[in-house]
């Protein structure tokens, strides 16, 4: 095990190398020059110049891409072009509030969608089972960044239930979290039911029925168990997914997280930031997907890490 | 494989088509595309006014108001800040969404099936530089990625197809080359290198069209996400510019008008939501009747 860890992580390491090269190459293609933006449109060419030899944008490409690396390894991503703070420290600030959102909706969406996908296949063909699937396809069908706006409007502006943006108390974080959390919920339903309709089906649960357990047992002790190892899969998946939806969703709600930092670091080019940002991510992905590998290991023991 | 066609008397696609068209869900969901296909196709004869004409004295009327501009005299969806008719920019947003979800498709298949045959068949360092890139691609928050490519060449419907792309060739690559991993190890493979052929016909005439059930649902699995990218995308003022009408960026519009105007916002969304669940419901069926095996 701790072999099969070692190796996934050093193979991550070409990957994120790849990752930063990309962000690298793609940031100097884009228009517009960092440090006008930075000090001003009116600033005389002489301390223009000089700003640029102090953040050693005058260097070579491939010293400038070099520094980076070499600094990212001591785990310095360097200072943001438009704050000065450490861009760790900014991304430190504001990944915890990702995290909380991220959780709160995938809670929100693992149990509801597992109960809908398991209710959907013991019943199959019933109306629950249509009109869940139906929802459930709406549910990954609709984009994220109108299901905000829709429930900013309905909940937040006619039945004036829930605040509508920003991030002071527990309650700006239903919202946001149920709107992040619907096509999350949506996804895991769809696969809890398609695998349960498998497992269903297998002889070691047509024996639990003979020998005359009572179907709560056959559905809870034996199926359930097993329904949802390739749950975990589609939950790992997801991951990517609830990053880039917190981006919309941060964005939309004024939430103070990752994704709202990577759209401003973006718009006001700020490429260390960026930079730094994207690195980051990347990381968190390469992370994530390890520990879905390792989990289901751990719930089949027939999966062998190699 | 090889027996049933011979038993059935019929061919591996016929029997697709024939669990297709029993698939109610999924014909329901190609009758919607074939409708929204026309209805993009045929946008001048249909919208009832130009997408583009203001009439600034009837500015964000709701539904059924009368319309100076329209041909029929009434804005059927209602009109939107500039007094346009939100009927015929939803209308003529179909292009746009339509045209990315299968233009950006088909390029994503030609790079990936490509990228994919060639990693798959030769193997060795080839496989190895083609599978490790998608790798790096694969680790790329793709929003994000898709955003720093439109900041990079600037918004433009043309730069969202070069965005997806980018990124998407990855995955059709994958499922390509693990096909053919498997495939060039058939005795028929042997047979036609033994007969001498050339690897690009082996390729192209006996591997390749023995992908082609898992290569067809993966495109129409990517064409809904490719259409709520450009949707995000111009929501976010990074894809198609107005004044030109997009479904992500009327949703942007109508944002400001969220309590007045609370329509404005609902149609362009219930259009993206149509066109999306139509594509799914036709994936879906492709996917049960290509591959019996994963019939649920």
């Amino acid at each position: 095990m701790t072999g099969y860890i070692l190796r996934r992580l050093i193979f991550s390491v070409p990957v994120l190398f790849g990752v930063s090269l990309i962000t690298f190459i793609l940031l100097n293609v884009v228009p517009g020059d960092p440090v006008v933006e930075m000090m001003g449109k009116h600033t005389d060419p002489v301390t223009l110049e000089k700003v640029r030899d102090q953040l050693g944008l005058n260097d070579p490409l491939y010293v400038q891409f070099g520094r980076f690396l070499w600094n990212a390894i001591r785990g310095d991503l360097g200072k943001s072009f438009k704050t000065g703070q450490p861009v760790t420290k900014m991304i430190m600030d504001t990944f915890p509030t990702t995290v909380k959102l991220a959780l709160s909706s995938a809670f929100v969406a693992v149990v509801t969608g597992i109960a809908v996908g398991i209710i959907s296949a013991v019943k199959q063909y019933s109306f629950f089972d249509h009109a869940s699937m139906i929802l459930a396809l709406a549910g990954i069908s609709a984009p994220i960044f109108w299901v905000a706006v829709v429930a900013q409007l309905v909940f937040g502006l006619h039945l004036k239930w829930l605040p509508i943006s920003g991030y002071s108390s527990p309650k700006h974080m239903i919202l946001p979290a149920v709107v992040l959390g619907v096509r999350f919920a949506a996804s895991i339903a769809r696969y809890t039911r398609s695998t349960f309709l498998d497992v269903i089906r297998q002889d070691y649960i047509k024996t639990a029925r003979a020998k005359g357990l009572a179907e709560r047992a056959v559905i809870f002790g034996h199926a359930l168990k097993n329904a949802l190892i390739p749950v975990v899969t589609v939950i790992g998946m997801q991951i990517s997914g609830l990053l880039t939806g917190s981006l919309l969703t941060e964005t939309i709600f004024a939430i103070p997280g990752l994704g709202r930092l990577s759209i401003w670091a973006l718009s006001n080019r700020d490429f260390p930031l960026v930079q730094g940002i994207v690195l980051f991510t990347a990381v968190v992905f390469v992370i994530g997907n390890l520990l879905v590998d390792i989990s289901y290991a751990f719930l089949d023991p027939r999966v062998r890490l190699q | 494989m090889a027996e049933n066609l011979q038993f059935g008397g019929t061919s591996l696609w016929q029997d697709a088509l024939r669990r297709l068209k029993k698939n109610k869900p999924a014909m329901a969901g190609l009758v919607v595309v074939i409708i929204l296909s026309l209805v993009a196709v045929m946008a001048p004869l249909l919208s009832p006014a130009d997408p583009l004409k203001t009439d600034l004295a009837n500015r964000l009327k709701p539904p059924g108001s009368p319309s100076a501009i329209c041909k029929n005299g009434v804005y059927i969806l209602g009109s939107d800040e500039f007094g346009r008719d939100i009927l015929s920019r939803i209308i003529y947003g179909a292009q746009i969404s339509l045209s990315v979800g299968i233009i950006s498709q088909v390029i994503v298949t030609v790079i990936g099936v490509t990228m994919g045959a060639l990693a798959g068949y030769y193997g060795g360092m080839i496989d190895m530089i083609v599978m490790r890139i998608a790798d790096i691609l694969f680790a790329f928050p793709d929003l994000l990625f898709y955003i720093g490519v439109m900041f990079a060449l600037g918004p433009s419907i043309y730069n969202i197809f070069i965005a997806l792309a980018l990124i998407g060739w990855a995955g059709v690559a994958r499922l390509v080359r693990s096909q053919v991993l498997y495939l060039r190890e058939m005795e028929y493979v042997e047979a036609a290198r033994a007969l001498g052929l050339s690897d690009a016909r082996i390729i192209l005439r006996h591997i390749l069209p023995n992908c082609m059930g898992p290569i067809i649902v993966s495109v129409t699995m990517g064409i809904p996400g490719a259409i709520l990218s450009e949707a995000t995308l111009s929501f976010l003022g990074l894809g198609v510019q107005p004044p030109h009408p997009s479904w992500g960026n009327m949703i942007y519009a109508a944002r400001a008008y969220m309590l007045s105007c609370p329509w404005y916002s609902v149609w362009p969304g219930i259009a993206i939501m149509v066109t999306v669940f139509a594509f799914n419901l036709l994936g879906d069926g492709l996917r049960d009747a290509l591959d019996p095996r994963l019939k649920r």
